[in-house]
């Protein structure tokens, strides 16, 4: 790709070549100081002009935050130095003219910067189908597509926006799936979260094209707490993607985001990630801690929420797609794969909750530890008194390369009604030298073949995505396992 | 005139630390059908693994020629490459790897490494569903994982089916007839039988006379401790049907 030098600078300090997203971009930032307090949550709500219902909404968060804060969970199989949240800085706008009204008004330095991502946003060429969101750091920076979801009745914009033009509909569920007080980080997030997507399907309307959110933090020093929020109204069903990328930075950056998703009587939501930060380089230093709260309530019966996710980056990863499965045959399902090299750690799996009649869950999980890294596999599956008929499937595979790395699965399986059925399966296995020698002895290089056979290992997690995205996964996969073998 | 395929000078080479090959020489020109029998722990599935450079395995001395190039120095997906082909005795399965992913990049890579095009989607179809036919192998099966819930017999058809798609100069074959019926041996004998020419080479090592019944052999090599003790036309196959190896190690 050509670039543009007024634009984009490749940050040389740090040497990984495995990293394509690496280089940060050069805008004049619009940055509140380092450090947590009132006045930044003030300065936060009052820069996106916000109702007041919100900003109390914050203050008692941030309230039962300082509170807390000494209750970081630690129960989690990973090990980080105490993180200073006076050290970070909660809000960065890249530019200091946020949320433009169509493409018009983006800066073109800004689609630039999105181009060389990957993610082009001008109109002409678009991802054919798919709706974008862009956040740069704190802010979105473009939505697309906006008037074709405009005719079908979907409202897909940053959350800020939301706040203005649809206030009932945020504050009827902001907080309602995950409530400010559920944990530290969620707590951290209702306090400052600067921005995210919030989208609302209509009764009865399948949304025309997929929905995707770009993430992308780029400020040093900067946390980025974003806030999705989903509600798929009777009837509906809607298909959200978000894809991830940070700069090498040395220092390790803080990623404390918050999903809700609320599926009502028959709604359907399928929810895809491709979790690709900066992981750290070869000897550990730097990369992103993502610790993310992300949870979807089947509300009415019949509803649908499926979650899968491809974990391939951050040096840290700490994060439970889950599944209140409240309404009467209602379902849930998580399909992941997560690959940790270096010195990744991922702990990671999913909750499902049953609460209603007839609530089916299935969760495969497959996790990859390569280089020097821990995976852990957790979930949780609880069957509550009146969750009659209540069945769980969980499949958990560990693949592990090389023999300094480790896979852990830590099952919690809770049922209080005797009529649920529960099955779970659970392998470790390693891409074996016979395995690699008969794919060799075919023509196929040592390292193509690696990635083959892990590929083949991961083919039932990628099925569940969209089609481009699963090529996209694939190929990231394919970068995460260079030089795993050999 | 006979050009040689193979050329391997006193090899010796061993699994971990123990010692398997010893000294064993080799020659196999182009057009010519070998089979290496042995009772177990003789060294012929040694002998195949070494040339086709599975890692496990340590060549320790002696000199391996192929085609004029010296295997030594060669990866083994290069071997492959090159023209040299094991079928092997216990073909692994690869969960979630497509047949038709595996065969069609197998096959790409060799067309690469001789400077050809890689065929397109349609060609290669064609070709597959040709070789697929006479291996007896249905549709369903190249639309399955490699090898993954293949019965036995599958799994030596597959192992026929790459012979046959990536065209080798030299086929070992690593005990296929093992463990087949009647029907499946006969499949998999055909298929060999139709894959050689005057153009390549077959190694077959094998436990069985009866598969000789179909492949016809122009040398019968017998292993014992790691060396080659005597070597014939294919009446050796079948004296050594009918007395055993003991006889050999009281001549």
């Amino acid at each position: 790709m050509k670039e543009n030098n007024n634009v984009i600078s490749r940050t040389t300090e740090l040497e990984n070549d495995n990293y394509k997203w690496g280089f940060d971009f050069k805008f004049n930032p619009d940055n509140a100081p380092i450090g947590l307090s009132e006045d930044i949550v003030k300065l936060i709500s009052n820069k996106k002009n916000e109702p007041k219902w919100l900003l109390d909404w914050r203050l008692k968060s941030l309230k039962h935050w300082f509170k807390n804060q000494d209750n970081e969970p630690k129960w989690a199989n990973i090990e980080f130095p105490k993180i200073d949240f006076q050290k970070i800085r909660y809000y960065s706008s890249p530019t200091s003219k946020p949320n433009p009204k169509s493409l018009d008004e983006v800066d073109p330095e800004m689609l630039a910067a999105f181009t060389k991502l990957g993610i082009p946003l001008e109109e002409q060429k678009k991802l054919s189908g798919v709706a974008v969101d862009a956040i740069m750091d704190s802010v979105s920076v473009a939505t697309t597509y906006q008037k074709q979801l405009e005719e079908a009745g979907v409202i897909f914009c940053p959350i800020s926006e939301a706040v203005q033009k649809y206030p009932e509909l945020v504050q009827k569920y902001l907080g309602s799936v995950v409530p400010y007080s559920d944990n530290f980080y969620a707590t951290l997030n209702s306090a400052v979260f600067t921005d995210g997507s919030f989208i609302y399907v209509p009764p009865g309307v399948r949304c025309p094209v997929e929905l995707m959110t770009y993430f992308r933090i780029n400020e040093l020093d900067t946390g980025q707490f974003e806030r999705t929020l989903i509600v798929a109204d009777k009837g509906s069903y809607v298909s959200y993607l978000e894809g991830c990328t940070a700069p090498f930075r040395k220092n390790n950056q803080l990623h404390a985001a918050v999903v809700e998703l609320v599926a009502l009587e028959d709604a359907e939501i399928k929810y895809s990630t491709l979790q690709n930060w900066f992981p750290g380089d070869t000897n550990g230093e730097g990369g992103i801690y993502n610790f993310v709260t992300k949870r979807g309530k089947c509300q009415g019966k019949n509803s649908k929420i499926s979650w899968t996710q491809v974990e391939t980056g951050s040096a840290i990863t700490w994060k439970y797609p889950s599944v209140i499965l409240q309404g009467d045959n209602s379902v849930g399902e998580f399909y992941s794969v997560a690959l940790v090299n270096n010195y990744q750690q991922a702990d990671t799996g999913t909750k499902m909750i049953h609460i209603g009649k007839n609530t089916k869950s299935t969760i495969i999980a497959k996790g990859i530890s390569a280089g020097k890294a821990t995976n852990t596999y957790r979930g949780q599956v609880k069957v509550l008194p009146s969750a009659k008929n209540a069945r769980n499937f969980t499949q958990c595979d560990s693949l592990l390369i090389g023999d300094k790395c480790g896979a852990h699965t830590i099952p919690y399986i809770e049922v209080k009604n005797p009529t649920a059925q529960l099955e779970h399966e659970a392998t470790t296995s390693k891409v074996s030298d016979d395995q690699l020698f008969y794919t060799q002895q075919r023509g196929i290089s040592l390292e193509d073949a690696n990635y083959m056979i892990i590929n083949g290992f991961c083919k039932g997690i990628f099925k569940e995505l969209p089609f481009e995205f699963a090529i996209e996964a694939s190929q990231l996969l394919r970068v995460s396992l260079e030089g795993t073998v050999g | 005139m006979s050009k040689t395929i193979l050329e391997i000078k006193n090899l010796h080479a061993s699994v971990e630390d123990t010692k398997i090959l010893k000294g064993l020489s080799l020659t196999i020109n182009i057009g010519e059908k070998h089979t290496i029998m042995g009772p177990n722990g003789s060294g012929k599935s040694t002998l195949a693994n070494v040339l086709a450079g599975n890692p496990s395995y340590t060549m320790n001395s002696g000199e391996i020629i192929f085609m004029g190039q010296n295997l030594n120095e060669m990866q083994p997906d290069i071997r492959a490459c090159a023209g040299l082909f094991l079928a092997f005795q216990y073909p692994v399965e690869l969960p979630g790897v497509r047949m038709w992913q595996f065969l069609k990049s197998s096959l790409d890579s060799k067309r690469e490494y001789n400077g050809e095009k890689p065929l397109s989607t349609r060609e290669f179809d064609n070709v597959l569903n040709e070789y697929a036919d006479k291996v007896g192998i249905s549709s369903d099966f190249i639309k399955r994982n490699v090898n993954e819930g293949f019965s036995g017999g599958e799994k030596k058809r597959n192992e026929i089916l790459q012979l046959s798609l990536l065209n080798p100069k030299l086929a070992i074959l690593d005990e296929t007839d093992s463990g087949l019926d009647i029907d499946a041996l006969k499949v998999v004998s055909k298929g060999i039988d139709s894959f050689s020419s005057d153009e390549n080479s077959v190694l077959l090592i094998t436990h069985y006379q009866r598969i000789l019944n179909y492949v016809i052999p122009d040398f019968v090599h017998v292993m014992m401790d790691g060396n080659i003790v005597t070597s014939g036309d294919k009446t050796l196959a079948l004296e050594l049907e009918e007395k055993g190896y003991d006889w050999l190690t009281t001549k």
